[in-house]
């Protein structure tokens, strides 16, 4: 136990407001830029406190043209791609790796660790380092400017096969041979049995995937061209190059709190399932 | 009519054989136990009859049928296991439908199966809850309602009370035993608890390294041991064993004690060595007993006494259990006498019986 004294009560206080304060203070920053119209916030000093705006910017952002002056798409288009891409990330590669592990682990094929080891290698090619090739394929594919193109490469990975071979494991082998018995065929004990029983992981998995696929920056970068499949986390940055005005504050903060939206309300849905999936152990 | 019948059953892993040539008849509603120390394949056994090892050569039949390639869900067996294997995701009624409902029954007929499972097993109250808020002797009882609910041809049970404290272990075993004669279903359980084994089976197969020592009623397998593990696993404290030669009709141990001998059939060759059996509970105190222990340690039991020492003038561990309370002390001498037809004979080469 820790001693508890006055002042060590009192430094790991300070200590702690002082975290709190390094993390809020950005997304607070961002909340009152979000609430002020254009000519304020090219005003020095920067407010800190709300203004009366929020409502006209979030109009405009969402529904507007968003940045005035540009050709952008508006903002609730970009929001839908954001969303369209990290779900099909999300569930593409929870249903693929979900699929593989049950092969590797419950089925005996010829190469089964080949297969294996085969994915597992794939963890040392993210796609920064196959960049080119991958967009070779996909452009070949015709799959530039598509949802497809933006989420395909993304569902190849090893980390969720690996985890839910993982968690298939611990999974004790009487349940198969009790499912035998009562004549569940593989499919069947996949979906009555296995799938139940990681749930917690599922949800765990899926938070982490939504959220790395929200974050998607590079990759969204290179193959939409096309303005309508801009996503929100690329336009932010666009917007900040944008044109030959100084940079509008408000439409752009107020874009960067809709992009936090989404992934908070996941995790905050998700937050029990979340922890149970990454503390839970026993079957 | 469920019958099962082993024909040359063999099973090996790669190049090792794990079971040896079993063979073996089991009548309908009977209850087999199999049993055996740990690693002896008694589980292989049951596993293969359950069709969840393949079967390497030999031939399983129940009910006059080969079962040897059929799927487990397709033999109508039910299993019990160790660990219960309840679903955990599922409550206690969905557990023990859920083979039901892939056989597509309707759901009046799971709910009158289900319900009447509960019934015998006075589980109704716990039909809606999950496993893990059930206590161990609880999980047991919805482990045998999902067997049950199958009503299935066989039984099979593999272990099951090893994971309960001793006094529930003791109700429980009663317990199937009493569903099984009231379900008339053949059973085979597995087990390596030797009194489990003697209270539950009809007949025991005893099984050794792979190789079935002796397949038969309890009080067979007490009274006449086919080989030394038998006798030294059936019965506690376990048997005495003596070295012990036959000259001329006569019995003579290592230390030149005479006793009278048991039927000896005529080839015995004279002077030839035998090792003796004795159970502890024949030995009978007698003054003037040919047997004399040095009495090391005693055990009090309260219904009966133990006496651990040495065979008087020689270094042979031996244990006599006497009725009620004897007053002995470490280091005393006490003298017993054992019935000629309570002696068991084996050759100490194959250490099987000689027959007597």
């Amino acid at each position: 136990m820790v001693e508890r004294r006055p002042l060590t009560s009192l430094l790991t206080h300070f200590v702690l407001v002082l975290g709190v304060i390094a993390i809020a203070l950005p997304i607070w920053i961002t909340f009152v830029a979000a609430t002020h119209d254009q000519f304020r916030m090219n005003q020095v000093p920067l407010p800190l406190w709300p203004g009366t705006h929020l409502w006209d910017n979030l109009n405009q952002t969402l529904f507007g043209a968003g940045l005035s002056g540009t050709e952008g798409a508006p903002v609730w288009l970009m929001l839908l791609n954001s969303l369209a891409m990290a779900m099909m990330i999300s569930l593409g590669k929870i249903a693929i790796s979900l699929l593989s592990a049950f092969a590797i682990v419950y089925f005996r094929f010829p190469f089964r660790m080949t297969c294996f080891w085969m994915i597992f290698i794939t963890l040392m090619l993210p796609v920064e380092v196959r960049i080119l090739p991958t967009f070779e394929v996909v452009a070949n594919l015709g799959m530039l400017n598509s949802y497809w193109g933006l989420s395909i490469p993304l569902i190849a990975s090893a980390t969720a096969t690996f985890m839910f071979r993982q968690v298939f494991l611990t999974v004790p082998d009487e349940m198969l041979e009790s499912a035998r018995i009562d004549g569940a065929g593989p499919m069947r004990f996949f979906f009555d049995i296995l799938l139940p029983l990681s749930r917690t992981n599922i949800a765990a998995l899926f938070v982490i995937l939504f959220i790395f696929g929200w974050n998607q920056y590079l990759w969204p970068l290179l193959i939409t061209t096309d303005t309508s499949m801009t996503t929100i986390v690329m336009s932010i940055k666009q917007m900040l190059e944008a044109a030959e005005q100084s940079p509008q504050w408000n439409i752009i903060m107020t874009t960067a709190l809709l992009a936090m939206i989404p992934p908070i309300f996941v995790v905050i849905s998700m937050q029990k399932l979340f922890v149970q999936g990454l503390t839970e152990t026993d079957k | 009519m469920a019958e099962i019948k082993l024909t040359d059953l063999t099973k090996s892993y790669g190049p090792t054989e794990v079971l040896h040539h079993v063979e073996g008849e089991i009548s309908d509603g009977e209850f087999i136990v199999i049993v055996g120390p740990s690693g002896c394949g008694k589980s292989t056994l049951l596993r293969m009859v359950a069709g969840l090892e393949t079967v390497t050569s030999g031939e399983i039949a129940i009910a006059g049928r080969r079962v040897n390639e059929l799927e487990p869900s397709a033999r109508d067996i039910a299993m019990v296991f160790q660990n219960y294997a309840l679903y955990p995701h599922m409550s206690v009624r969905e557990n023990m439908a859920y083979g039901l409902k892939i056989r597509k029954l309707s759901k009046a007929e799971i709910n009158r199966r289900v319900e009447e499972a509960a019934d015998i097993l006075e589980i109704r109250q716990y039909l809606d809850r999950k496993p893990r808020q059930l206590s161990g002797g609880q999980r047991q009882r919805v482990a045998m309602g999902r067997a049950i609910v199958r009503d299935p041809q066989v039984f099979l049970f593999d272990e099951p009370l090893s994971n309960l404290d001793a006094k529930l272990r003791v109700q429980m075993r009663l317990e199937i035993r009493k569903l099984q004669q009231r379900l008339g279903v053949t059973s085979i359980y597995v087990t390596h608890d030797q009194v489990e084994a003697m209270t539950l089976g009809d007949r025991l197969m005893v099984l050794n390294g792979g190789y079935v020592e002796q397949f038969g009623t309890p009080i067979e397998l007490y009274d006449r041991p086919a080989s030394v593990f038998v006798a030294g696993f059936i019965g506690s404290p376990a048997m005495n064993f003596l070295p012990a030669s036959i000259e001329a009709e006569a019995l003579i141990l290592s230390t030149g004690v005479q006793l009278a001998a048991p039927q000896v059939s005529a080839d015995l060759a004279q002077n030839s060595a035998v090792l003796l059996g004795v159970r502890p509970e024949h030995l009978v105190p007698d003054e003037i007993g040919p047997i004399v222990i040095d009495v090391d340690m005693v055990e009090q039991l309260g219904a009966n006494t133990l006496l651990h020492g040495k065979l008087s003038g020689s270094q042979h561990e031996i244990v006599a259990s006497v009725p009620g309370h004897v007053a002995a002390e470490p280091g005393s001498k006490h003298s017993f006498s054992a019935a000629p037809e309570l002696l068991h004979l084996f050759d100490p080469k194959t250490e099987k019986r000689l027959e007597t």
